[in-house]
């Protein structure tokens, strides 16, 4: 009952707040717009904040984010440098360790802490490149669909559907098969495989607002096709494709590393992790480090993302925040 | 409801024919002559190289090209492997009971953990339990699942010995295939021993492949049960005096499992992607390690048969979620 209740207050919390924000947004006069936009930057952050998960997954993201963007100064090896003496060195806290290698070396002497600090860029590279493919494609043709309706709508919703009928990682497999493979015709195989799902969410949402009020009084003021779909309509689409757009973030970067892991991703020796997993199939049974790490590392990564799409889908959907 | 029936069946006509035009295209687009790459390096003459194409009817215009090749799937013809030489649709049949055990044992795997645990993340709302459970779940959600089966081969093969690494059945065993269920045929063969080799091989690759739907189902059980919980009706069900029990079991778990049984449904395309992964870690000899297979072995008349096989059934399967969903709720069917 206690829980009820506090749940309740916390209900009621968010309501007070939802009515401050609205009175700024109604009261232009005491707020400028760049104030209205802290504003609602400072909510968007509260709710977010709420959620622990959320706030750690940030962190840990951004914190890939710096290990990324520095590897070539932090880390301590290059990562195709081979160690001759040195292969298969265990991490340095288990028996025959060496302390130059923390995370111990891979069957030609690299050391893999290196290699999954460079691997880090590659794939928060396919995340970025995945996701922004899939959804410019993905909001274009959503907004074509959603937009004129008729039979444009039908034909685009069709083909999609058809994109949706395989299986995402085979689908993506046989278009690798046919483009040949390697890292970037496996990033286009996975944006192509992702990005019904933002032409749909797109189709949906401007259908919903398609009809209300303040886009058909920008119609009547005027307003050409273009700067309907674009200007009026999209801004208001944006909630649920930010949120989608972390997910398939999360989703390509899993992708990339199975196809990796398939030997049809990105070819040795880049230090991309799914590569760096298949490549040390052969030694799980004598010596765990060389495939514990890498996965590790994409847990790691995977969740990090998934935890943020959380928090941003309660605190961007008000409608599924309290249930 | 018949008429409901009709038209999903009619809204997925257009995309079968796009699923095989896919795969017819898919061919198309390799680059290379596909009567080339059967000849090989030795290379064709002229009049060999004419007369084969006019025999797989390659000379002939695109679109009867393809006509003729829908005409064939109708038939059942799915074309021939390059490299077993034998017809497609043969080859899918033999292999997809391997796949459909693994998928049966891992759906029933994560419902049996899923849904308990769902149903008690959303009762103890904000308790550890809750906590912790849907930390597992979210874990489990980002699971890169080909590391997740090579690290259970390492602490259960590898360091406790318990389980077997790869395979269906321990090669000791030998016995007709009559179901190509190896767990139903082992017991049929009435050896000793069968049995438990069939289920130790299956331990691994059904914790992999299920961990993805049992993080969704948990997930989706636990939402599912939260909305349903604050309906006016199991308040009524409390405020009536109703033991929480009969609450929970009877007013609140059934109209929950509504959309838990959508979520299900739609795992089918999760599992066969997760087969891809599964099978290939623990070489499986199902369909999702053929398919990789006769990729790298660029057998592509089994790949473009394969594609349009389990697209097809993709399909069927969400047909049937979807028909079995406006009998349950007949809200959907009316709409």
């Amino acid at each position: 009952m206690a829980e009820r209740l506090k749940a309740d207050s916390k209900g009621q919390d968010a309501q007070t707040a939802a009515t401050t924000a609205e009175t700024a947004a109604l009261n232009p006069a005491k707020l400028s717009a760049s104030q209205a936009r802290m504003q609602m930057l400072r909510e968007f952050w509260h709710y977010f904040a709420e959620s622990r998960g959320a706030v750690i997954g940030l962190v840990v993201f951004v914190l890939l984010v710096v290990v990324a963007l520095l590897a070539p100064v932090i880390a301590p090896h290059a990562p195709n440098q081979q160690y001759r003496d040195a292969l298969l060195t265990p991490p340095f806290w288990s028996e025959g360790g060496n302390a130059a290698f923390i995370l111990g070396t891979d069957a030609v002497g690299r050391d893999i802490l290196s290699r999954l600090m460079h691997g880090a860029r590659f794939s928060l590279f396919i995340g970025v490149v995945v996701v922004s493919i899939a959804l410019t494609g993905g909001i274009l043709i959503g907004l074509i669909a959603g937009y004129f309706r008729g039979w444009v709508d039908s034909v685009i919703m069709r083909v999609m559907d058809i994109i949706l009928a395989f299986p995402s990682l085979l689908l993506a497999l046989v278009l690798v098969a046919i483009l040949g493979p390697g890292l970037t015709n496996a990033m286009i195989a996975i944006a192509l495989v992702l990005q019904p799902h933002f032409a749909r969410l797109t189709r949906a949402a401007v259908m919903s607002e398609i009809n209300r009020e303040y886009v058909i009084s920008a119609r009547v003021a005027g307003a050409g096709h273009l700067r309907l779909m674009f200007v009026t309509i999209l801004p208001n689409c944006l909630a649920p494709l930010i949120v989608q757009a972390t997910l398939s973030f999360s989703t390509a970067i899993l992708d990339a590393a199975a196809l990796g892991f398939l030997g049809m991703g990105a070819q040795p020796p880049t230090p991309e992790w799914g590569t760096m997993l298949a490549e040390a199939r052969e030694f799980i049974l004598r010596a765990w480090w060389v495939v514990t790490f890498p996965g590790l590392a994409i847990l790691i990564t995977v969740l990090a993302i998934n935890l943020v799409g959380d928090g941003l889908r309660d605190a961007l959907d008000p409608k599924l925040k309290r249930s | 409801m018949l008429r409901f029936f009709f038209s999903k069946l009619f809204l997925i006509v257009p995309t079968f024919i796009g699923i095989t035009v896919v795969a017819f295209g898919f061919v198309r687009v390799l680059p290379g002559d596909p009567i080339l790459l059967l000849a090989g390096e030795r290379g064709m003459d002229p009049d060999r190289y004419a007369a084969l194409q006019q025999q797989f009817g390659y000379d002939q215009p695109m679109f009867i090209q393809y006509f003729n090749y829908v005409l064939g799937l109708l038939q059942g013809d799915f074309g021939t492997s390059i490299s077993t030489k034998r017809d497609v649709l043969g080859e899918f049949l033999t292999l997809f009971p391997a796949t459909l055990e693994l998928a049966i044992f891992a759906i029933i795997f994560a419902l049996v953990i899923g849904i308990p645990a769902g149903i008690f993340a959303a009762l103890k709302r904000g308790s550890v339990f809750d906590q912790v459970t849907m930390g597992a779940a979210l874990t489990g959600y980002s699971m890169p699942i080909f590391w997740w089966g090579l690290l259970l081969i390492i602490l259960f093969s590898g360091v406790l010995g318990w389980t077997p690494v790869s395979g269906r059945i321990s090669l000791l065993y030998f016995f007709p295939q009559v179901t190509g269920f190896m767990t139903i045929d082992s017991l049929l063969s009435g050896q000793k021993g069968a049995f438990q080799s069939a289920v130790s091989h299956l331990i691994l690759p059904t914790i992999v492949l299920g961990t993805i739907p049992l993080a969704v189902i948990a997930r989706q059980t636990r939402s599912a049960m939260l909305e349903v919980l604050g309906e006016d009706y199991v308040r009524t069900a409390r405020a009536k005096g109703l033991a929480p029990r009969r609450v929970v079991g009877l007013h609140a778990l059934r109209n929950a499992m509504i959309p838990v049984i959508t979520t299900i449904g739609l795992q089918v395309g999760v599992l066969m992607a997760g087969a891809i992964l599964t099978e290939t870690i623990f070489s499986w000899p199902g369909i999702g390690k053929w398919m990789v297979d006769s990729i790298s072995r660029r057998d592509y008349p089994v790949v473009q048969g394969g594609l349009v096989l389990i697209a097809g059934l993709v399909m069927l399967v969400n047909l049937t979620v979807d028909v079995l969903y406006g009998l349950i709720n007949p809200r959907i069917r009316h709409r």
